[in-house]
């Protein structure tokens, strides 16, 4: 499926019993094949946003639209199987082996059983597995970071034009985190799919990010990439956050990115 | 034990009627009880009523709650089978409630994200990880049930009741012992099959 184009306009979530809104008022636009990091401290709304995209949290206003489509005009359950779904929790059915749970999807579409046998394979050997060595695996017997892995691929399995992933990798270790945000970056780019990625953590945000949306309290504080996030933050709460922590790591990161990606264009 | 040698047909033909009325009381309580327990599982506020209402029907001694059935339905198949279904309901229906509110949310979220529509996530994800605990449920129920079911035999109904009751009216011990004797054997191999099948159902542990 070709990338989509997702664009935000004047989204308001508000909860039933809440005093404020989750999401007050968010407009931004994201290009096809664009990875876009929604960077925030937790209860800023940045999930609740994300699960507008695919229906998963109704709208109390304002318009999301996927390739020119307002969302609520469209099937939910059409929409989400057209948009792959990664969370925190990882969430493979545990009663199904690895190979069971990546073909969800395409299952649910009818595609043959040989298109799905050929297609798991694949997918596992794209996300970093042996399919011979994980193919017949329950969830019980992998790791956090394999079992995110499987994630990731039950979600791309069916070509998605979007992705969504929601704090993907804030359950796995450090090692196998920067490993899968390595690997991420190289299949989002193969694959050239839309993807949408919330997270708390401002390293991974700057490790993925084409542009960032810090967000806080429902609202959007600044849309910019790493490197004018940093050379100009907007607010006083975006220069704050982007110096938390090992900031002469992330200047040196960011800078030497763009000089590598000057330097090939 | 004489009795129940010198007439193992009889009391055979009358355990086989014994199972059969369980059995077809087990199947309907099921089709009352699964999507009652359904549809109460969603309902978090419905939940706790529905359960008090079954747990309280479930107190009510047995032998009161035949005496009323027969006054409706008159002697025989009838009072006890309606008996069974309606004291099943309590241990089947907290079993689904269970059994659906115990699947790991984060699949039922990964389920909805993915595309599948509400009955698909319930036949899909929801009823499969809770069959292990709906067969526990029906393991218990039906022990339950061959028990109750002996009181059959005191309003004219089938089973081993009929041996138990015609012994004390007869006086007649042995005819005692050989339908209590069968009851038992009957709950533990109907216990020891519905373990294998519990064990049978269940992921090899929990989520990962």
């Amino acid at each position: 499926m070709k990338a989509a184009q997702i664009a935000f306009e004047s989204v308001v979530v508000r909860y039933p019993g809440a005093d404020r809104n989750a999401v007050d008022g968010v407009s931004f636009e994201l290009h096809g094949g664009e990875l876009v990091v929604l960077l925030g401290p937790s209860g800023c709304g940045k999930s609740t946003l994300l699960r507008t995209v695919n229906r998963l949290v109704p709208l109390d206003g304002g318009r999301v639209v996927v390739d020119g489509s307002d969302v609520t005009q469209l099937d939910p359950v059409e929409l989400r199987r057209s948009i792959g779904y990664v969370i925190q929790a990882v969430g493979l059915f545990a009663h199904m082996s690895v190979a069971q749970n990546v073909a969800v999807v395409p299952s649910l579409q009818g595609w043959t059983a040989p298109q799905i046998a050929r297609r798991v394979d694949e997918l596992l050997t794209l996300v970093g597995l042996d399919p011979t060595a994980y193919r017949n695996r329950r969830p019980s017997q992998l790791s956090g970071g394999e079992a995110q892995r499987v994630g990731v691929a039950r979600a791309i399995a069916a070509r998605p034009r979007a992705l969504l992933m929601d704090e993907p990798f804030g359950a796995v270790d450090v090692l196998a985190r920067t490993a899968l945000q390595r690997e991420l970056v190289r299949i989002v780019r193969e694959l050239e799919t839309t993807t949408l990625f919330v997270t708390h953590d401002v390293d991974e945000a700057f490790r993925l990010a084409d542009r960032i949306v810090v967000m806080r309290s429902g609202r959007v504080e600044q849309v910019a990439t790493p490197l004018d996030l940093f050379d100009q933050a907007a607010t006083p709460y975006v220069r704050d956050l982007v110096h938390a922590g090992d900031d002469v790591y992330r200047r040196y990161f960011v800078h030497a990115r763009e000089l590598l990606r000057t330097a090939n264009a | 034990m004489t009795y129940l040698a010198a007439h193992p047909a009889r009391v055979a033909a009358l355990a086989a009627a014994h199972l059969e009325l369980v059995g077809v009381a087990l199947a309907v309580a099921l089709l009352i009880a699964v999507p009652l327990g359904l549809w109460a599982a969603r309902r978090r506020n419905v939940a706790p009523w529905l359960l008090g209402a079954l747990g309280a029907i479930y107190t009510i001694p047995s032998l009161a709650l035949l005496a009323v059935l027969v006054e409706w339905f008159g002697l025989g198949f009838t009072p006890i089978f309606v008996a069974l279904v309606v004291y099943a309901q309590f241990m089947l229906a907290r079993n689904v409630v269970a059994g659906i509110n115990g699947v790991d949310p984060a699949q039922v979220d990964a389920a909805r994200g993915l595309g599948m529509s509400s009955p698909q996530v319930l036949l899909r994800v929801e009823f499969p990880q809770a069959l292990p605990v709906l067969i526990g449920g029906v393991r218990i129920a039906a022990i339950a049930m061959i028990s109750i079911a002996t009181l059959g035999g005191y309003v004219g109904g089938v089973g081993l009741g009929v041996l138990i009751f015609n012994g004390l009216t007869l006086h007649q011990p042995q005819m005692i012992v050989a339908g209590s004797l069968a009851a038992c054997a009957l709950a533990i191999a109907v216990d020891a099959t519905l373990r294998l099948a519990e064990a049978k159902t269940r992921p090899s542990t929990s989520s990962g």
